[in-house]
């Protein structure tokens, strides 16, 4: 048990180390040491919007793909490996990165080290394995996107909120083009991403970073670095000149919804301070029950059950800003859409009081304490923003940015932003008919 | 886009070292248990850690939905609702402004037998925190504004699921396994049920289940024993001893029927139920170990590498030994292409009956033991939070503080032979199965298949 050996202060956290191997492989080390386990992450710096045309869902399929094995390590020796000292295993893929996880106690770290550094160039894909593990992500698609009305709604919205960036392009991937992916789209997106110069490697845990420092010069240090990758440029947005609608009516909706989004710059492309402005905006207008739509709408009018907003900051490319709402009772949806609206216009003209704005950032950065508590919320913040483009610096100092922003911030992003003649809208609704 | 980790079945063993190294690893934190006990008796489960400066603290009254009375349906559901509320002299949103202004975050639920409330703070801002924690527990005002709104919120919620498949199929299946004792009951109401709740009904609820006898507690974090059991008596001190709770029959889930439920879907969703093994029954741990070995939470599970990996038939396939205080079951359920749909099905009678009549291999059983030993720290000792849940999830299923070490001792304990026993008992019983899904075309090959 620690009692305070390494006392920290509340808000800049735990003592990071962070360094770089000669191959490019960029180390974070996040002591905690209060249970007996590691969290080890592999983030690459490769997702859903690096993909070739007409090979939607490749990254995703990969990521599947990479736990075929290699010729050290054939398939299922490592997640047999890890099942064995009770550990868990597993990977995910978004628009941006790509990450591979595995959570074990400390003395498995090494070995967790060494298989991921040895799939980290040694994959061995068979020809065999593809057939039956694209039939998996077929499944995985008709499961999570084809049974889910929201889901497709959520796609349909994605695809027309950008009209040139490839965030329109599902994750997982477009269902015809999923079913073209074959073996050698697999490897060559590999051969092409997978190398410890575009890759982060984050520990979090009951380790220290002399340790790890020590074990990555054993095992990841050996991975031969991978040719350069060019400036990672994607199709860019043109500018936004109408708003746009998309519907989606399925008999399994109950009650209407709408969201309404638009297309703004994050913590790596905006201009200084306007990131943190725009999640505070967030938290001011949909952030929960101190914010104004709930206060307003659903608390003092009744007239939605829930109105909130969304804003992700995270992204690499400038990514969305969402407001949503569903409506209570008897009142309709376009009840809640027009008071969802005035909401906006209101802050956009009046702006927002210190003091709710106070509240606002305390909130936030407890949100920022809070977050420590679970080692994997950890590696998971700092994997993200580095693999990104940010800096742990830009990581440590986020409370005090948030801390900075004034009022005028706020309301002046607010209408540089959401135009609500330039956004777009999505609307889940019954079919008029009821159950099919 | 999480993945479900592969498995092949060939149970190699590892030949050679995976790692030679020359690094000493530093020796592993260890969570230690604290017992403490209020000056006025109120007992709970302490971890004691200053290396994050919040505190965690849950507690669990015996007594959740299965308490509801009839024709009040999702009363326990509402209860929970409304405790960050309005509580003693403070109105809804005067509560909200303080427990914000107080750094606090406030949580309650409700299942079929608990009612369990959480809060996390910064350990600096402790007293206020519990300070409103303690009003929220003693005095909730159950205002007619705050319940006409969450009452409002659930109903949404109930007619936004109506038409779901995924909600008719829920309620068919416990219909189907529970008849008419109360766990075949929704837990959210209905609209009628939730409608007739009066301010009278949760007050009624409150007094009857929020006493000390049925109470357990958890807390973890920067907070040492003194001032723990010092806050056990300021929060629970002035409750009743005795709760007043109805008494709920035990049951077992009716067996042995064949349910299509027809649904345009892309998946058909196949859902079984076999007969499960009380805790304290002593062949628990060998089929809590069976459970893993067939279909459980590790890779190592032999659906997931027939079904999954060697066909492609589905994302994910899982069974679960389901222990309610009053019911036990195996659950499994998995989705796959409706044409596809009578083949899996198939897949799985086929693995199922071999783990019926072989049981496991040695190899297997050495293999999933070290698993489920090794990945309890993972999964209950993650966050504070997480250990808070654990220390009152231990003492609501009866076990003492030293379970953590026990726990080992029994499942190394476990043979071949008792997995093999336990599981023909419990898979030698025609189960009850559903499939929800769309009507069956006549059969075409795959299109996705090369």
């Amino acid at each position: 048990m620690s009692t305070g050996a390494w006392a920290q202060d509340a808000e800049t956290g735990p003592d990071i180390a962070n360094f770089t191997l000669e191959n490019g492989l960029e180390v974070v080390v996040i002591p905690d040491h209060r249970a007996p386990i590691v969290t080890h992450m592999v983030w690459y710096k490769v997702g859903s919007a690096d993909e070739p045309p007409g090979k939607s869902g490749i990254a995703h399929f990969l990521e599947h793909l990479m736990f075929k094995g290699t010729e050290r390590h054939p398939a299922g020796e490592m997640e047999r490996a890890i099942a064995e000292i009770g550990g868990e295993g597993n990977a995910f893929t978004t628009n941006d990165v790509t990450a591979y996880f595995q959570t074990v106690s400390p003395d498995a770290l090494p070995a967790m080290m060494d298989f991921e550094a040895d799939r980290m160039r040694g994959l061995v894909l068979s020809e065999e394995v593809i057939g039956a593990e694209r039939d998996v992500v077929l499944e995985e698609r008709r499961m999570r996107v084809e049974g889910s009305p929201q889901a497709l709604l959520t796609e349909e919205t994605s695809a027309t909120l950008y009209q040139n960036h490839p965030y329109r392009i599902p994750t997982i991937g477009w269902m015809h083009e999923i079913e073209q992916l074959n073996r050698t789209d697999a490897l060559d997106f590999y051969h092409r991403y997978y190398a410890p110069n575009n890759a982060v490697l984050v520990i979090a845990g009951d380790v220290d970073a002399d340790t790890v420092r020590a074990l990555a010069e054993t095992t990841y240090a050996k991975v031969p670095r991978g040719p350069d990758l060019p400036a990672r440029i994607r199709p860019s947005e043109p500018e936004h000149n109408t708003s746009r609608t998309v519907t989606l009516k399925d008999p399994r909706v109950g009650i209407p919804s709408f969201a309404t989004g638009w297309v703004v710059p994050n913590y790596r492309t905006a201009e200084p301070g306007e990131a943190e402005a725009l999640d505070l905006l967030a938290e001011i207008l949909g952030g929960g029950t101190r914010s104004r739509f709930y206060q307003q709408i659903v608390v003092k009018d009744g007239i939605a059950t829930a109105a909130g907003a969304n804003y992700d900051g995270g992204a690499y490319d400038p990514s969305s800003f969402t407001l949503y709402g569903l409506p209570q009772g008897d009142h309709t949806l376009a009840d809640v859409e027009a008071e969802v609206s005035a909401q906006l216009e209101l802050l956009i003209k009046d702006g927002v009081t210190t003091a709710e704005l106070e509240s606002a950032k305390m909130r936030f950065v407890r949100s920022l304490i809070f977050a420590r508590d679970r080692q994997s919320s950890m590696a998971n913040i700092y994997g993200s923003r580095l693999a990104n483009g940010s800096t742990i610096a830009d990581i440590t100092e986020w409370p005090d940015r948030i801390r900075a922003v004034t009022p005028e911030q706020v309301q002046a992003v607010a209408a540089k932003y959401l135009n609500p003649a330039l956004s777009v809208t999505g609307y889940l609704l019954p079919s008029e008919n009821g159950a099919k | 886009m999480n993945f479900m980790p592969s498995l092949r079945r060939h149970l190699v063993l590892l030949a050679t070292p995976l790692l030679m190294l020359l690094v000493v690893l530093p020796a592993h934190a260890e969570v230690e248990f604290q017992k403490v006990t209020s000056p006025s008796g109120v007992e709970a489960w302490l971890v004691e850690d200053y290396s994050v400066p919040i505190i965690a603290i849950r507690f669990a009254f015996e007594g959740g939905s299965a308490q509801d009375p009839a024709g009040k349906e999702g009363l326990a559901n509402l209860i929970t609702a409304l405790f960050d509320e309005g509580a003693g002299d403070l109105d809804s949103e005067a509560f909200q402004i303080k427990l914000d202004d107080a750094g606090a975050e406030m949580g309650f639920g409700a299942d079929r037998e608990t009612i369990y409330g959480s809060m996390r703070m910064l350990a600096d801002q402790r007293e206020e925190a519990f300070g409103l924690l303690k009003l929220a527990i003693e005095q909730p005002r159950f205002d007619q504004n705050p319940i006409d709104r969450m009452r409002a919120q659930l109903v949404s919620g109930i007619v936004a699921s109506a038409q779901n498949p995924a909600t008719t199929a829920q309620r068919l299946w416990n219909e189907a396994l529970f008849g008419t004792h109360p766990y075949a009951r929704s837990t959210d109401g209905t609209v009628e049920t939730l409608n007739s709740i009066t301010a009278d009904d949760l007050r009624a609820f409150h007094t009857a289940v929020f006493a000390r006898e049925n109470l357990h507690v958890g807390i973890v974090g920067a907070i040492d024993a003194e001032t723990a059991a010092a806050v056990l008596d300021q929060l629970f001190g002035a409750l009743p001893e005795k709760p007043t709770l109805t008494p709920v029959p035990d049951t077992a889930p009716l067996l042995g029927q064949d349910l299509h439920v027809e649904y345009a879907l892309p998946q058909t969703n196949i859902y079984m139920a076999y007969p499960g093994v009380s805790r304290s029954e002593p062949d628990f741990f060998a089929a809590y170990l069976m459970n893993e070995i067939l279909g459980g939470g590790s890779v190592l599970s032999r659906l997931t590498d027939e079904v999954r990996e060697k066909r492609g038939l589905t994302y994910n396939i899982s069974t679960s030994l389901i222990n309610q205080r009053h019911s036990n079951s195996l659950m499994l359920g998995t989705a796959t292409r409706a044409d596809r749909a009578e083949e899996t099905l198939g897949v799985i009678e086929d693995v199922i009956a071999k783990m019926a009549a072989e049981g496991p291999t040695e190899a297997e059983l050495a293999s999933v033991k070290k698993y489920v030993i090794g990945s309890y720290a993972l999964n209950e000792l993650s966050s504070s939070s997480a250990i808070a849940s654990t220390l009152v999830g231990l003492q609501l299923r009866g076990l003492g503080i030293d379970y953590l070490s026990e726990r080992t001792d029994l499942i190394n304990a476990v043979t071949v032979d008792d997995v093999k026993a336990v599981a023909a008992k419990l898979l030698e019983t025609k189960p009850t199965i559903m499939l929800l899904g769309p009507k069956v075309e006549p059969a075409a090959a795959p299109a996705t298949t090369p």
